[in-house]
C-alpha cells in the first residue's frame, strides 16, 4: 500500500472519515505519522477554542480578582484556587463523572459527556484560572502614571479601562501568556486518557502514539514521531503569538520592546 | 457509614494515599539531586559535560510532559531488560526485536516471572519514581542553573580574590547563596509535583485515581455488603479536595520557608528584613 493512499484511509480518521479498522500489524512509518498527525486535530481543536473562549473569561476573572469589592473579588479568587491547586487530571475525572451523573437527571447534558464538548468545557475552565492569575498579576504592574494621565484625560470607567488598562495589561502579560498557550495545548493530550472515552477509536495525538507503542512494544518511534509534531505545533504558537506581541507593542521603540521567554511552567 | 468507609477493600485507598506520599517524599530529592547535577554539569568548563547538562535541559521542552512519562517507563524496562539480556544470556543468537514483539531470555526478564506479586509491584513502582525523577530532575535543572546565575558576579570575583579554587567558590560562596533564587522556582515545582501524581496511574500503579475509580464505580448486592450505585463523582471530589488542602499547606510552608532563607541574604526582601529587625 502506497503512502499517499494511507494518508487518504487515515488521514482524516480522527474526525471519523476514512478507514474505519485501525491497522493491526506491519505498521509502517507512514502509517503512524498520518494517524497521529491526525490525532493533532484534536489537540488543535481542543486548544484553539479553548483559549479563545478562557481569553474573554480570564480578563473578567481578573478584572474581577481586581476588584475592591468582596462579593466580586472572593468568587474569582476561589474559583482561581480551585482550578490552579488541583491537577487537571483529576478535574477531567471529576468533569466527566458530574456529566454522567447530571445526564441522568437532565438529558441536555448528552452531549457534555463526550469528549468534545465536556473536555472542552474543563479546559476552558482551567486555562481561565490559569489566564487570569497571568492577567491580574500584570494588572497589578500597570505603570501607575499611565492610569494618571487617562484620569488626567477624563477617562473613566468603560473608556479608560478599554482604552487605557486592557492594552497594557495584554502588554504586560503577553509573554506569560504564550507560555500558558503552550502549555494547554500540552495538556490537551490528557483527554482521552482521563475518562472521556474516544469513541469509535477517533482519540488524539497521544491516544494513537500509545496505541502504536502498545501493540509494537517499541516506544521509540511513535512517541518521537510525536515529540516532532509537538515541537512545531509549539513553534507555530510562538510564531503567531510573536506577531500578535509585535502588534501590542507596535508604539514603541523596538529596543525597549520586552522578548518573550520561553519558560516552563509544566503540567498542571 | 464509619462501616463502610473501614472495609478491607475501603482500607486500600487510604494505603494509596501514602504511596502517592512516598513518592513525592522519594522523588523530590532525586529529582533534586538530578536537577542539581545537571546545572553543574550545564555550568562546566569542559565542553562535553555542558553539551550534556544543556541537552538534557533542553530535551524536556516543547515536548508534553505525559509523553515523557509513556516513553520512558517502556523504555527504561525495555534497557534494563536489554542490558541483562546481553550479560546473562550470551549464547542466545535471535534477535531481541521480532517484528511486534519484545523478547529476551528468561533469565533477563525483569523482574523474574518467578518473583512473587510485591517485586512486580515495587518494581513497577520505582520504575515510576525514576521516569518521576528524570522529567522534574531536567525541570530542577533548568530552575537552578537559572539560580547559579542569578548570584551575584561580585560575590564570586571576592571569593577568586581571596584566592579560592574553582571548587571552593563553587561549594562555599555559589551554592549557599543560589537556593534564595531557586526557591520560587523549585516551590512552583513541588507544586506541580504533587499535581502530576495522578499521573502514576498511567504509569499503572494501582495509586489514588484508580482505586477512586474501583470503589467508585456501581456495586450490586450480590458483591459486596454495603451496594451502592454510581459514586465516582463523590469519590474525585474528595480527591479534589485533598489535592486542594495538600496544595494550600504546600504554599504556606513554602512562604515560611522563604522568609527564613532571605534572612542576610544581599536580596530587595533580605534588605527589607534586615530593616525592619
Amino acid at each position: 500500500m502506497s503512502c499517499t493512499q494511507t494518508i487518504m484511509d487515515y488521514g482524516l480518521r480522527a474526525i471519523g472519515y476514512g478507514e474505519r479498522l485501525l491497522p493491526r500489524d506491519d505498521f509502517t512509518l507512514c502509517q503512524q505519522f498520518t494517524l497521529i498527525g491526525s490525532g493533532m486535530i484534536w489537540n488543535v481543536y481542543f486548544g484553539v477554542l479553548a483559549l479563545l473562549t478562557g481569553f474573554l473569561f480570564a480578563t473578567l476573572l481578573a478584572v474581577g480578582k481586581a476588584s475592591s469589592s468582596p462579593w466580586i473579588r472572593k468568587p474569582a479568587e476561589w474559583f482561581i484556587f480551585l482550578f490552579r491547586g488541583s491537577p487537571l487530571f483529576i478535574q477531567f475525572f471529576f468533569g466527566y463523572f458530574l456529566f454522567l451523573e447530571l445526564k441522568q437527571v437532565f438529558p441536555i447534558f448528552a452531549p457534555f459527556t463526550a469528549a468534545w464538548l465536556g473536555a472542552l468545557v474543563v479546559l476552558f475552565l482551567n486555562t481561565a484560572a490559569y489566564s487570569a492569575e497571568i492577567f491580574y498579576g500584570a494588572l497589578q504592574s500597570i505603570p501607575k502614571g499611565d492610569v494618571e494621565a487617562a484620569d488626567a484625560y477624563g477617562l473613566s470607567g468603560w473608556p479608560r479601562f478599554k482604552n487605557v488598562i486592557w492594552p497594557t495589561m495584554l502588554r504586560l502579560a503577553w509573554p506569560a501568556y504564550t507560555n500558558e498557550a503552550i502549555f494547554l495545548f500540552h495538556a490537551t493530550t490528557l483527554v482521552f486518557f482521563s475518562g472521556f472515552p474516544a469513541w469509535q477509536q477517533r482519540g488524539d495525538a497521544l491516544y494513537y502514539a500509545s496505541y502504536f507503542a502498545d501493540k509494537t512494544f517499541n516506544p521509540f518511534i511513535p512517541y518521537p514521531i510525536l515529540a516532532g509534531y509537538f515541537i512545531l505545533l509549539t513553534l507555530i504558537i510562538v510564531g503567531i503569538f510573536g506577531l500578535i506581541n509585535r502588534r501590542l507593542n507596535r508604539h514603541l521603540p523596538s529596543n525597549t520592546r520586552q522578548k518573550t521567554k520561553i519558560r516552563l511552567n509544566l503540567i498542571r | 457509614m464509619a462501616c463502610y468507609l473501614t472495609t478491607g477493600k475501603h482500607m486500600s485507598i487510604y494505603w494509596s494515599v501514602l504511596t502517592v506520599l512516598s513518592l513525592l517524599a522519594i522523588t523530590a530529592p532525586t529529582a533534586l539531586a538530578f536537577g542539581f547535577a545537571g546545572a553543574s554539569a550545564a555550568r562546566s568548563r569542559i565542553a562535553p559535560l555542558s553539551w550534556l547538562g544543556r541537552g538534557y535541559v533542553a530535551i524536556v521542552r516543547g515536548v508534553p510532559d505525559i509523553a515523557f512519562f509513556l516513553f520512558f517507563v517502556i523504555a527504561l524496562d525495555q534497557m534494563i531488560e536489554w542490558s541483562r539480556h546481553k550479560i546473562l544470556c550470551p549464547e542466545w543468537t535471535d534477535p531481541i526485536r521480532q517484528g511486534n514483539d519484545f523478547i529476551v531470555c528468561s533469565a533477563a526478564k525483569m523482574p523474574l516471572g518467578t518473583a512473587p506479586q510485591w517485586v512486580h509491584e515495587a518494581y513497577g513502582f520505582s520504575i515510576a519514581i525514576f521516569t518521576f525523577a528524570i522529567v522534574f530532575g531536567a525541570f530542577a535543572a533548568n530552575v537552578l542553573f537559572g539560580a547559579m546565575r542569578a548570584v551575584p558576579r561580585a560575590q564570586l570575583e571576592t571569593a577568586e580574590s581571596y584566592g579560592m579554587s574553582p571548587r571552593q567558590t563553587f561549594w562555599r560562596v555559589l551554592v549557599p547563596q543560589m537556593w534564595v533564587y531557586a526557591l520560587p522556582g523549585l516551590s512552583n515545582l513541588w507544586m506541580v509535583l504533587i499535581k502530576a501524581t495522578p499521573l502514576l496511574f498511567l504509569l499503572g500503579i494501582e495509586d489514588i485515581v484508580y482505586w477512586a475509580r474501583e470503589l467508585g464505580g456501581l456495586k450490586t448486592s450480590r458483591f459486596t455488603d454495603y451496594p451502592h450505585g454510581d459514586w465516582r463523582m463523590q469519590y474525585f471530589l474528595a480527591l479534589l479536595v485533598f489535592y486542594l488542602i495538600f496544595t494550600r499547606l504546600s504554599e504556606i510552608v513554602l512562604a515560611r520557608l522563604m522568609t527564613r532563607l532571605t534572612r542576610g541574604q544581599a536580596t530587595t526582601a533580605g534588605e527589607a528584613q534586615r530593616k525592619a529587625a
